[in-house]
């Protein structure tokens, strides 16, 4: 069976899956659709969160982001793993004992204040649409590569899928389906991982395989590669290129960050008890380490393996005497050759570049990161089905987040701003079909913004991780540690915390984008990195409007105790 | 059911922030210590595996499986820290 048989049999058969699961798990009541009635056993929230948290960009593009960038890609990998240490030991099992149902209603309540669930709200609302529209965007573009459907149509079909599981299922559904998606898209992940392992290093375990010397060889992996990057101009693959405070402060912003994403928290809401919330964030990063540890070494082969291809023995190759796969990925626009020189040698080199007489180089070469992932099974030879596994990796991946997403957007709707604020005596019956339209009306918008995505995506995914590191992650964590921080000094925080990385991303990233650079920085710190001081920020102005302003009511107080502790249990 | 006589929260909220502290020194220490700070002082040591640089090693794979650990150890010692501060068990 050809690619594009197996791809549709294997994306159809994980799509029915998903559609069976939804029906089974229909939710009746909004303790369901919002939390998913709080049964979730932590197991099964572990591969929940995984899923929800895994994003199309990190199935199909972080090993690629690693491979071209070498060790400045670490941030990422650092960022996305330790804020899962944050939350699990600041945040989670405190918010699992509150038991409410969304982010925004732990920050209203606890600064006892619609102001604060207002500005909650809208900036969960805003993080949610930000990062949903690069995964209507993600499942588009596998639909389109690997089963020629035109993107639009992608989409729809994506919105379909996403639609029948969230607005029947809300929180129950997509937790069951995001079970079923984590174990479709590690798998889809690590086959061709294991292979490709085999292939350059000669062991089935990656993480071993791209830090050891190959046999038949007397330099390591790391070593040569290091050695072929200076050949050829680039910059050293193992060591970092940028600033050091730079780097600590992005990797912060990014743990924060991910620590304050509303609906990676919110699916710790979902388990039966505070023991279980912690538990679940184990399982959770374990589940995810396994993707995030192997992405590196998938990187190191990847890159080699195409070094190899285009420079052997010390020269550069014609171009008619590439592979097929280069071949075939030229012809998706995601590999570009231009010949300058006209020579017909594939030139693929760093700015740094020169040839024997002192002469610099040019590249001749364009390679979009995205293909390191979606070429590996082809680079490394292995059969068609394993080729449209990925293609169900990328799918799975990117309809877990989206429907995760989904849901913080449509309980913030239904629940913050309906119930809460604007028709207190809203029946649950009601709540609950408001949820549902919500839910529906929103996988329209993100459908929308998939189709159509707004220009600046990739930037505005570095906006949702510094919002969440200046705005949510201190809000919450002073809520829990600090008794007596008061309303005053949490919004006063938040707002200056907002405004503040705000207007530093838009100066730099839309108004000035030519000023982006290290000298005009502040302190040396990128757009990406600036949360981390935004958050600094927020604590600050935090603590000296407490200090002028009176105690939070003793309920409050005593609420905060209370999260404090788990419950009481018969043992 | 009331609850029996039981030792102050504020004992088990104190033991709880020492271990945060104790646990986040160390995510803070393998993260932007050996990863990031001290990177470039250990790229000449090659380890835990033959042919990594130790400082890439952390930043790539060693933070990674340290968070994972922590996260489980948390859970771990917390957990029995509930048994025994609010459990019902007659004691």
């Amino acid at each position: 069976m050809g690619v594009t048989g197996w791809t549709t049999l294997l994306v159809g058969a994980s799509f029915l899956l998903y559609i069976v699961i939804a029906i089974r798990s229909r939710a009746t009541s909004t303790g369901e659709f919002y939390i998913a009635g709080q049964d979730v056993p932590p197991l099964a929230n572990g591969m929940a969160t995984a899923a929800d948290w895994m994003s199309a960009a990190s199935f199909i593009s972080m090993a690629g982001l690693i491979s071209f960038s070498g060790y400045d890609g670490s941030v990422y990998l650092m960022g996305w793993t330790g804020g899962y240490v944050l939350l699990a030991l600041l945040l989670a099992p405190y918010l699992r004992k509150f038991g409410k149902y969304t982010v925004p209603d732990f920050i209203g309540e606890r600064y006892y204040s619609q102001t604060a669930r207002l500005v909650a709200v809208i900036c969960a609302i805003f993080i949610s649409f930000t990062y949903v529209a690069g995964q209507m965007r993600g499942v588009g573009v596998v639909f389109s590569r690997f089963l020629e459907i035109d993107v639009t149509w992608g989409v729809i079909i994506g919105m379909g899928v996403v639609f029948i599981y969230a607005v029947l299922g809300g929180m129950k559904g997509i937790t069951y389906t995001q079970v079923a998606q984590y174990c479709v898209l590690i798998f889809a992940f690590m086959v061709p991982a294991v292979f490709i392992s085999l292939m350059v290093a000669d062991t089935v375990i990656p993480h071993i395989g791209f830090g050891s010397i190959p046999p038949g060889s007397d330099v390591s992996l790391l070593a040569r590669l290091d050695g072929l990057h200076k050949e050829l101009g680039f910059s050293t693959y193992t060591l970092g290129s940028g600033n050091t405070i730079n780097l600590l402060a992005i990797t912060f912003a990014l743990m924060a960050g991910t620590a304050g994403l509303p609906h990676v928290i919110i699916r710790f809401y979902t388990v039966p008890r505070v023991r279980d919330a912690r538990k679940s964030a184990g399982w959770a990063l374990l589940f995810i380490a396994i993707l995030y540890t192997t992405a590196p070494a998938v990187a190191v082969f990847a890159r080699t393996n195409l070094i190899d291809t285009v420079y052997k023995d010390g020269s550069f190759q014609p171009h008619e005497q590439m592979p097929p796969w280069f071949q075939t990925w030229e012809g998706t626009g995601l590999i570009e050759f231009d010949d300058k020189n006209g020579d017909g040698l594939v030139q693929y080199v760093g700015a740094a570049a020169v040839d024997g007489q002192g002469q610099s180089i040019t590249n001749e070469l364009t390679i979009d990161q995205d293909i390191i992932v979606l070429a590996n099974p082809e680079i490394a030879g292995l059969p068609n089905w394993v080729i449209a596994l990925v293609a169900a990796g990328g799918l799975a991946a990117a309809l877990s987040t989206a429907a995760g997403l989904l849901l913080v957007v449509s309980t913030s709707v239904s629940h913050d701003l309906l119930r809460k604020w604007l028709k207190p005596d809203l029946s649950e019956k009601q709540e609950l079909l408001v949820a549902r339209i919500a839910a529906g009306a929103a996988v329209c918008v993100a459908g929308y913004l998939g189709i159509h995505p707004p220009g600046f995506v990739a930037e505005v995914v570095a906006f949702a991780f510094g919002l969440a590191a200046a705005s949510f992650f201190p809000a919450i964590l002073m809520g829990i540690f600090m008794k007596r921080m008061n309303r005053e000094g949490a919004i006063a925080g938040m707002v200056v915390g907002l405004v503040f990385t705000a207007s530093y991303i838009i100066y730099f990233r839309f108004l000035h984008p030519e000023l982006d650079s290290a000298e005009n920085w502040w302190w040396g710190i990128s757009p990406k990195g600036i949360g981390t001081v935004g958050m600094l920020f927020n604590f600050m102005v935090a603590g000296i409007v407490r200090s002028f302003t009176s105690d939070p009511p003793a309920d409050v107080m005593k609420m905060v105790e209370d999260i404090r502790v788990p419950e009481q249990r018969a043992v | 059911m009331a609850p029996p006589q039981r030792p102050p929260a504020a004992d088990y909220w104190r033991k709880n922030l020492t271990l945060i502290a104790i646990l986040l020194s160390i995510w803070a220490f393998v993260s932007f210590g050996l990863g990031i700070y001290w990177a470039e002082d250990l790229h000449g040591i090659q380890a835990p595996l033959p042919g990594t640089p130790l400082g890439f090693w952390f930043a790539q794979q060693g933070s990674i499986f340290t968070f994972v650990i922590l996260i489980w150890v948390y859970a771990w010692k917390m957990n029995r820290l509930d048994d025994e501060y609010f459990s019902d068990e007659e004691k």
